[in-house]
């Protein structure tokens, strides 16, 4: 009795650190894409909410989402748009939950097949918007949800190869197993797969420059044209959760997770820092680059990502055999 | 390393095409501008937080209009001028009472309400070019938005508050001619002067006849005074 008690105390202590790690990092990454990008622009960013150099400016504009009407067009399908927020933002918390930040039991569920379930978690999360863009009844919402969709059929599958790398190299799907394998060695070995992978996530998740479900200039603002306050918060916060999740991801697959000096006691440190530093970068990209064309997408997915992925695969394989 | 990489590489050297014909290495463009945003970022950002910092206005701002109803004759040019109407003149006709040394009795047009409104205006300012004696002036200050477009009507006491804040004239360019005011005092001291020292030496010449020459001088520098005057009323 008493065993299962304090297993369920673990557990749910476990739970309550990952959905608060979920809660404060997207936002944090959301705070310093406000920042960033200002200064990148020669402005700087919100000063006002909270009155340190506008610190509080998300919670402000949370405030804000939740005061707002929650509108469902008349034409649209109203269970499928009421769900696609959900969709969208949940599978991120639960992709986090197997998702190792430190060495030893530092990990909400250490699942050996950790690789596969967040992969597969990750896409559903794309669903979301899917869902979004068929359920609202608007011809952009639709154009986005294609657009989505095409995306995700392009860039899904050098994701993976390049994942699977990871997984050769390691000979092991575990998460926790492959950042304990990894060698800094592995830095060069699996530079073209980090680059795909971060590359293909990034398009997952319709980050610029591979916004073009969103590109506001054609199409408003694809599937979530027709979504308002709470909802398209939520689609919002699925975003920087996604960020938080692909650099989290790239973190422990590529740059070795909590590997670094004193890892025995700061490891998860280690992980934060590596995963906000990519963060930013998602950001300095969004600011640096215009967005790509739909042909140029679709282009650079089939004629450079996958072939890199396949490359990355054989030597990869060439290196292991050997 | 692809073709996408290389077309953006292409935009971005769009500028120095000339500079180097040979191709950059894939991906220079790209990672030029990452340069750009990353430098962008550590310098200082060109935005004013205006609220808490008064922003730098040029000396010629076009703020607001001041009257100085003193300098007012309710010539009405200015109210005829306005392209959309927006100057509101009143006045009535005073008659002065005749000098007791004799002439006729003098009207003067007395100003009763001289008001602009602000929600019209379109900061043309051809009030202020149009009028003949400097009622009108541009003053830089622009913080008077209101909550009812009503208030935005300014009388003539709101005018003149508006023109303690008018600025000094901007100094000339160096390079500039100098004003004809300036020209014209200076022609007529220059004037008064050569009367004078043409008189001293009429006066050295023929010490005798000082008292006569004196008279005559007199009268010269009676001419220059009368020129210097004419002067003043030009400018």
């Amino acid at each position: 009795m008493g065993g299962a008690a304090h297993w369920w105390l673990e557990v749910g202590l476990r739970l309550v650190v990952i959905l608060g790690f979920f809660l404060v990092v997207p936002l944090l990454v959301g705070q310093m894409e406000h920042k960033a990008m200002a200064h990148m622009q020669g402005r700087v960013g919100p000063m006002e909410a909270g009155g340190f150099h506008g610190w509080a400016q998300l919670i402000a504009d949370g405030v804000k989402f939740a005061q707002k009407e929650s509108v469902v067009p008349a034409d649209a399908d109203r269970a499928v748009f009421q769900l696609a927020p959900t969709v969208a933002l949940l599978p991120y918390l639960v992709a986090l939950v197997v998702v190792p930040i430190g060495p030893g039991t530092q990990v909400g569920v250490a699942l050996d097949v950790g690789l596969f379930f967040v992969l597969a978690v990750m896409g559903v999360g794309v669903l979301g918007t899917l869902m979004g863009g068929w359920a609202s009844a608007n011809k952009y919402s639709l154009l986005g949800g294609i657009r989505t969709a095409a995306q995700l059929m392009a860039y899904e599958l050098p994701m993976l190869l390049s994942a699977a790398s990871v997984g050769m190299a390691a000979g092991t799907l575990s998460l926790s197993g492959i950042v304990d394998k990894w060698q800094w060695w592995w830095l060069p070995w699996q530079l073209i797969g980090a680059f795909v992978f971060f590359v293909s996530g990034l398009a997952e998740l319709q980050r610029p420059p591979f916004d073009m479900p969103v590109a506001d200039s054609e199409i408003i603002f694809g599937a979530y044209t027709e979504y308002t306050g709470l909802r398209f918060a939520f689609f919002l916060l699925a975003e920087y959760a996604g960020i938080v999740l692909l650099c989290l991801l790239t973190t422990v697959l590529f740059l070795g997770g909590w590997h670094g000096p004193f890892s025995a006691h700061l490891g998860w440190l280690w992980t934060v820092l590596k995963t906000l530093v990519l963060s930013f970068v998602v950001i300095w990209l969004r600011v640096s680059y215009p967005r790509l064309r739909e042909d140029q997408l679709m282009r650079f997915a089939w004629t450079a990502l996958i072939p890199l992925a396949l490359a990355q695969l054989a030597i990869t394989g060439v290196v292991r055999v050997l | 390393m692809t073709s996408e990489l290389d077309q953006s590489a292409d935009v971005d050297k769009g500028p120095d095409v000339t500079k180097s014909p040979a191709r950059e290495f894939p991906g220079a463009g790209l990672v030029k501008g990452l340069a750009t945003t990353f430098k962008t970022m550590t310098r200082h950002a060109h935005t004013v937080q205006y609220p808490d910092q008064p922003p730098e206005l040029p000396p010629r701002t076009r703020g607001v209009i001041a009257l100085l109803e003193e300098n007012c004759t309710v010539c009405m040019l200015c109210a005829r001028e306005c392209p959309d109407w927006c100057i509101y003149i009143d006045s009535h006709k005073e008659t002065i009472p005749a000098p007791p040394g004799g002439g006729r009795e003098r009207t003067r047009n007395v100003l009763d309400r001289f008001a602009i409104d602000f929600s019209l205006c379109m900061y043309c300012g051809i009030c202020i070019e149009v009028c003949p004696f400097d009622a009108l002036e541009w003053s830089p200050e622009f913080e008077y938005a209101e909550f009812d477009i009503k208030d935005l009507l300014h009388e003539k006491d709101r005018l003149r508050e508006w023109f303690w804040t008018v600025p000094a004239p901007v100094a000339l360019d160096p390079a500039a001619e100098e004003p004809k005011e300036i020209a014209a005092a200076q022609k007529a001291a220059d004037k008064l002067l050569a009367a004078q020292k043409a008189a001293e030496i009429v006066a050295l010449a023929e010490p005798d006849a000082a008292a006569g020459a004196g008279a005559k001088t007199g009268t010269g520098s009676g001419t220059g005074t009368g020129t210097d005057s004419g002067a003043e009323g030009d400018g």
